[in-house]
């Protein structure tokens, strides 16, 4: 530590610390609040700076938006669905991983492979994948099985839906369709997660005390019980820390979706079916007509807050339940 | 295909090595004991070993199924670049081009053509360009970067001054914040006020500081011993001579894992150099990528787009085989908290 006169270094470390207060100034600190403040403007001109009066109108036309409602389920579902299945995936794969010998090294590479990739390339690749012609990918796969074409992404007339029937037919959004493309964008999803899950709990994993293993192993506990009682257990802070972070990245879905879905976030043939919450925000951003940027600035703030609550949550959790 | 041939031979040899190595012990216990006792346990352990292999077999199952779905989008890829518009469109895809061609590639890496893709639209996909731009925006944001997190990182953890630890904690809360909230007014006042439409500047500037950065170098400067910087000071080293001559070269490794994260970034950047930008000239890789290549309406050249979307993978590929320890130093740190 720098010891002296607390004012010299006051002077010194703001010396140091301004290019970092500046920029965060400009760009962190008055852009929050400003968004606040455009969030409750009425009909506000971005180009001009004019707007007819304040009040909550952009939030009331934000919550009751069809697509916003859409946003909201998609991302919701996006995130209770994808978070514990990617969680629960890792887990098995970092267990398995750390119980071999041979090969160990090359399977890692393998698995932290999808980490160092770029999203929208890999989008179209999945796309590609999963193109709704009887002659995709996964099309043939299922084809060869004996099963019918699916129509994933839309636009093929003999493709058929998963789930049919299940919701009701009348309902644009949430159609048979909806949920065979969301199966996509899951799976892609999920994908792309798994290589950090696994990181970090491959390396929680090495770190734990061979002690408690030959432990249980005396007492001739079954791999089950090793799995539930100890691994768990002691993986519980990485577990919880995983599961806050992707239910935050969850909740910030946008890329992967505009990357198979295109920038309209639908299926061939929707109506902005697969929307999530941040794709609502930058549509409602390119959209040039006044008072779009309030709309936006107000979907901006909701995110905001839920990502606020979920947390504060995390953290209220965090002190009483994980084992550290 | 041939990753899977190869996968299962691999395997096998495992296998066979583990049985060998097992039967050996197993003969050598038999050799050793003969009383009746002993040959109980000898039971126990050979039931054991079979447990246990059967537990290796399924485990070496589990993954190797995985790791097939991990890499089949890139097989996939690949081969769908090297495949001609003849064989993609078979009715019954092939798993191994019969044919394989470079025209794709020649196509994406030659900027003479005018990609008429995605139907009528003539978007043209310039991919030594669009590098171009990408590499301007990330190496000097990086170096804006590394300025600021050093000079941060050493205010944070070598000065001390009244307030300091309230600063870090209000730096340490913006992390939790969206990027969205500030995108909305910085899309204003970049585009709006500053007139950074269509400039390097407007997608370089907004990005020149990361909190995650700072904290992650402060730490690392925080484990440099105190005597270390009283030598220095009795020898009459400055400050900044002190950060540059002993601080800098010890924390060399985490200002790499910096670099390389962030340039990554750009690499991958989609939403804010998509709004500041009208003009294909001016676009980041991922952009012109998406905007040349309209995925959803499956009417794109899937050879050619699969080429570009090799194209734009490669330099990371490239990056995940050379620097992938500093890559994992980087990510694993951000898992331990703080």
């Amino acid at each position: 530590m720098v010891e002296g006169k607390k004012g010299i270094n006051f002077l010194k470390a703001l010396l140091y610390l301004s290019p970092a207060i500046i920029l965060m100034a400009i760009f962190t600190f008055y852009p929050l609040i400003n968004t606040f403040i455009i969030s409750f403007k009425l009909d506000y001109n971005d180009l001009t700076g004019d707007y007819s009066g304040w009040g909550f109108a952009n939030y009331v036309k934000v919550l009751s938006s069809a697509v916003y409602k859409t946003a909201l389920v998609n991302t919701v579902i996006i995130a209770f669905v994808s978070v514990p299945l990617s969680i629960i995936l890792s887990l098995l794969i970092s267990v398995a991983l750390n119980s071999i010998k041979p090969l160990q090294k090359f399977f890692q590479t393998v698995f932290f492979l999808p980490y160092v990739t770029n999203t929208i390339a890999i989008g179209m690749v999945f796309s590609v994948m999963f193109t709704s012609a009887d002659k995709g990918l996964i099309n043939t796969i299922i084809n060869s099985l004996g099963g019918q074409s699916v129509n994933w992404l839309g636009g093929n007339n003999n493709g058929i839906t998963l789930l049919p029937n299940v919701f009701n037919p009348n309902n644009q959004v949430f159609s048979s369709q909806w949920f065979t493309s969301m199966l996509v964008l899951m799976f892609y999803i999920i994908w792309n997660s798994l290589p950090f899950k696994i990181l970090i709990l491959l390396s929680a994993l090495q770190s734990i005390d061979k002690q408690y293993y030959q432990a249980a192993q005396i007492d001739g506990a079954s791999k089950g019980r090793i799995l539930t009682k100890i691994t768990i257990p002691l993986l519980s802070p990485q577990i919880f820390y995983l599961l806050i972070t992707s239910f935050i990245g969850a909740f910030k879905e946008y890329t992967s979706v505009v990357a198979i879905f295109g920038d309209q976030a639908q299926p061939v043939g929707g109506r902005h079916n697969i929307a999530t919450v941040v794709w609502f925000i930058y549509d409602k951003m390119g959209d040039a007509s006044i008072g779009a940027m309030g709309l936006a600035s107000a979907g901006a703030v909701i995110l905001f807050v839920i990502i606020l609550v979920l947390t504060l949550f995390n953290n209220l959790v965090a002190k009483k339940k994980v084992h550290y | 295909m041939l990753i899977l041939i190869v996968l299962i031979i691999a395997i096998a040899l495992v296998f066979k090595l583990l049985k060998k190595k097992e039967d050996k012990t197993i003969e050598n216990l038999e050799r050793c004991n003969n009383k009746e006792y002993i040959e109980t346990s000898d039971e126990l352990i050979r039931k054991e070993k079979t447990i246990k292999r059967t537990r290796y077999a399924i485990s070496y199952t589990f993954l190797t199924i995985l790791a097939l779905f991990m890499i089949l989008p890139f097989y996939w890829m690949i081969i769908t670049a090297l495949k001609t518009q003849a064989e993609i469109d078979l009715f019954k895809p092939t798993f191994f081009p019969k044919s394989p061609t470079f025209e794709n590639f020649k196509y994406i890496l030659n900027t003479k053509y005018q990609l008429a893709v995605s139907g009528s639209s003539t978007l043209r996909f310039n991919l030594w360009r669009l590098m171009f731009n990408t590499i301007v925006v990330g190496v000097f944001s990086t170096i804006g970067t590394l300025v600021t997190t050093v000079m941060a990182a050493f205010a944070f953890s070598r000065i001390k001054f009244p307030g300091r630890d309230f600063i870090f904690t209000i730096f340490l809360a913006t992390m939790m914040i969206p990027g969205e909230m500030m995108v909305v007014s910085n899309y204003i006042i970049v585009v709006g006020r500053l007139h950074g439409l269509n400039h390097y500047w407007a997608m370089i500037v907004p990005f020149l500081i990361s909190v995650y950065y700072i904290y992650l170098l402060r730490q690392n400067f925080r484990q440099i011993p105190d005597e270390l910087y009283y030598a220095a000071k009795v020898d009459g080293t400055s400050n900044l001579k002190y950060l540059f001559k002993i601080m800098i070269p010890i924390a060399t490794p985490t200002l790499i894992t910096i670099s390389i994260l962030k340039l990554m970034g750009s690499w991958n950047a989609y939403v804010w150099p998509m709004m500041v930008t009208t003009v294909d000239e001016m676009r980041l890789i991922s952009n012109g990528l998406m905007t040349a290549f309209s995925s959803s309406d499956g009417r794109a050249n899937q050879g050619q787009q699969m080429a570009a979307a090799t194209a734009v993978l490669i330099p990371l590929l490239l990056v995940f085989i050379f620097l992938r320890k500093y890559i994992m130093r980087g990510v694993s740190r951000s898992g331990i908290k703080g």
